[in-house]
């Protein structure tokens, strides 16, 4: 039972992918990535528009050969094989339904390209479309249906196959707002009803912390960070992914103290703090960026081991207070003040004020 | 004060549109006169019951019963109609080819010059390739003591192709890439991806392509004439011969005839052909 749990659905083994005739002259899409996605897990690829994300999908769906490196599927070497040959399905970014079927026709296509007999594809089509919410839209053609629809009409074709891994490639990009929202807990419970691995490709970084076992943060064709949501946010090891995942104060700071678990970093301002390593970096030392939340920034009546500065901007978003503030070294970090009842301390700008931050929060960073 | 800014709306389109320039109306109709005007009157004497295409008497349909009867018309519209299903049969399946290879094939080396190569007989004047053929057949035939209208059907494939090619491409490069590739992800092989998908997609695109390479088959005049052979006339050499002759109505009912097989053919051609996008709609 454990070892079935941490089997690896995927493994990537140091791919690269070069569009055109070599490194110097063509792009490098996939820059010698090596990744293993565990059996079971909904592991998402994130970054922004052109770091790879999408094109690692493709390679592992066959529809790119890698330049250099191998993927596995279960164990199985999937380098040469075509698409069609290849137990993995994709939701395509705007879903790419068969236009001239209706979407029992279209959820029956992969099973009757594998030559299932037909009771069976009847049974499992209309198991697919209880699934999917959608019984009686069965012999509706797809341009008769909504955004939402046809993507549900997407995840069942891709589904219905039983595939090992479910490959999504933005699928919600295309949504409104609450929709997408909808999409995201429902995308979640098939994961769970189905037990099938899915990898899920996006460049929204709250969509990717809701719904992942697992996040990988890509840049540039290569893999910055996996981790579990919680660790990416709260420990980001790169700029980069302090930056892009979610909002952050990035400081100058020098390590004082590098003992594992003891790490101790003095700000440009002269505070020191206890500090967390970035995992999995080898030596660091000297003048360094540290990461700060702004929700693991608070005030504080008193001047011991704390931040002064001068408020310079108050912005109220509904469930809380987001400051600005000047520190006396000139830099500018943002505090988050979540509204508990009424009995928050106001303060306006141009006050000074004195700032505390909470344990663990200092995440110092490589760049 | 939304009418005024109604009024001052208009006055800016009026300005740019082209339909409210000075003239615009008078030339429309001149061009249309001079284009429908012969048209309407050879259908309307088609009718006449006297034998002058020139002065009208009374109505009367005897001249499309004559037609319908004369051997020569009937022989001249059959050789046209084998001549022009099979060229078209052979021309659309050389043409989806050609545009299966030159949009569905990754972009390789010289692929601009095999359209161009493709679109070509367009562009050479009629007279030239029906000189260059006949010189080209005869050689043929002096070689090889071939004859039979098997040449006269490869003359008219080989400048259907461009004709039938046009409307394929267009169709193929409309569709979306993504629908084959899921197929593909759907466990379908190469060619159930072709048959599944990509020809059903296709199909109004070969269906427009077919009848153009029909209509511009039996349209065809010069190069029917240096090519086809004795005993090889088709209908639109049958109906010059007849009025070298002296034209009767007789002539202008085949060509009404005519006219309305080509005027079906060409709204089909505009039904099948009309952009309907393949993809799927966006979310609203």
């Amino acid at each position: 039972m454990l070892e079935k749990a941490t089997r690896s659905a995927i493994e990537v083994r140091s791919t690269t992918k070069i569009y055109g005739n070599d490194r110097a002259s063509g792009v490098v899409a996939v820059d010698d990535v090596s990744l293993e996605i565990t059996d079971n897990e909904f592991f998402t690829l994130l970054g922004p528009s052109g770091c790879g994300k999408t094109t690692l999908l493709r390679l592992i769906a066959g529809f790119e050969q890698p330049t250099q490196g191998e993927i596995l599927l279960f164990g199985e070497h999937l380098e040469g094989l075509p698409p069609h040959n290849r137990s993995v399905n994709t939701v395509f970014q705007h879903y790419a339904l068969f236009p001239h079927m209706t979407v029992s026709q279209n959820i029956s296509f992969g099973l009757e390209m594998l030559g299932i007999d037909k009771i069976e594809i009847r049974k499992t089509v209309s198991r697919m479309l209880e699934l999917v919410q959608m019984p009686q839209l069965a012999d509706r053609k797809i341009n008769q249906l909504s955004g939402g629809q046809q993507q549900r009409v997407a995840l069942a074709r891709a589904l219905a196959p039983n595939p090992k891994v479910l490959l999504l490639d933005e699928p919600l990009s295309a949504l409104d707002f609450k929709l997408r929202k909808e999409m995201q807990s429902e995308l979640k419970r098939l994961q769970n009803e189905t037990g099938i691995t899915f990898i899920f490709v996006t460049h929204d970084q709250e969509e990717a912390l809701t719904m992942s076992d697992r996040v990988a943060v890509m840049k540039d064709g290569q893999v910055l960070q996996v981790g579990k949501p919680r660790e990416v946010y709260d420990h980001p090891a790169q700029r980069f992914v302090a930056d892009f995942i979610g909002d952050i104060n990035i400081l100058r700071g020098e390590l004082i103290s590098t003992k594992k678990g003891e790490a101790k970093v003095k700000l440009a301002s002269g505070f020191v703090g206890d500090a967390i390593l970035p995992i999995g970096v080898g030596d660091i030392s000297g003048v360094v960026n540290v990461a700060i939340r702004p929700e693991q920034l608070s005030f504080s009546n008193s001047t011991n081991s704390t931040l002064p500065g001068i408020i310079k901007e108050i912005t109220y978003f509904g469930s809380g207070l987001h400051y600005e503030i000047e520190l006396s070294t000139g830099e500018t970090i943002k505090l988050r003040q979540q509204s508990v009842g009424r009995s928050n301390t106001e303060f306006s700008s141009g006050e000074t004020v004195n700032i505390a931050v909470a344990d663990d929060a200092i995440q110092v960073l490589v760049d | 004060m939304s009418d005024l800014s109604n009024t001052a709306h208009n006055k800016v389109r009026q300005a740019k549109d082209l339909k409210y320039q000075p003239g615009f109306s008078y030339i429309t109709w001149l061009a249309l006169f001079i284009l429908y005007a012969p048209i309407l009157i050879l259908v309307l004497y088609s009718f006449n019951a006297n034998r002058s295409v020139v002065v009208w008497t009374s109505f009367s349909t005897d001249w499309y019963v004559k037609a319908w009867h004369n051997e020569g018309i009937q022989s001249a519209a059959l050789i046209s109609l084998e001549v022009a299903v099979i060229a078209m049969v052979l021309s659309t399946t050389f043409a989806t080819m050609a545009a299966l290879v030159t949009t569905r094939t990754p972009p390789y080396k010289g692929m601009n010059i095999s359209i161009a190569i493709i679109n070509q007989p367009l562009m050479i004047p009629e007279i030239v390739t029906a000189v260059a053929t006949l010189i080209f057949f005869a050689v043929i035939k002096k070689a090889t003591g071939a004859n039979g209208i098997g040449f006269l059907i490869t003359a008219h494939t080989v400048f259907c192709i461009p004709f039938a090619y046009m409307p394929i491409r267009a169709r193929l490069e409309d569709m979306d890439l993504s629908l084959e590739q899921a197929a593909a992800d759907l466990y379908a092989s190469p060619l159930m991806v072709f048959k599944r998908v990509t020809l059903p997609l296709m199909m109004p695109g070969v269906l427009s392509g077919a009848m153009l390479a029909f209509i511009v088959s039996v349209d065809d005049v010069v190069i029917s004439l240096f090519v086809g052979g004795p005993g090889e006339t088709t209908l639109p050499l049958y109906i010059l011969g007849q009025i070298r002759r002296g034209v009767t109505p007789e002539v202008n009912a085949v060509s009404t005839v005519f006219l309305g097989i080509s005027v079906i053919l060409v709204t089909l051609i505009f039904l099948f052909g009309r952009p309907k996008s393949t993809r799927p709609e966006k979310s609203q």
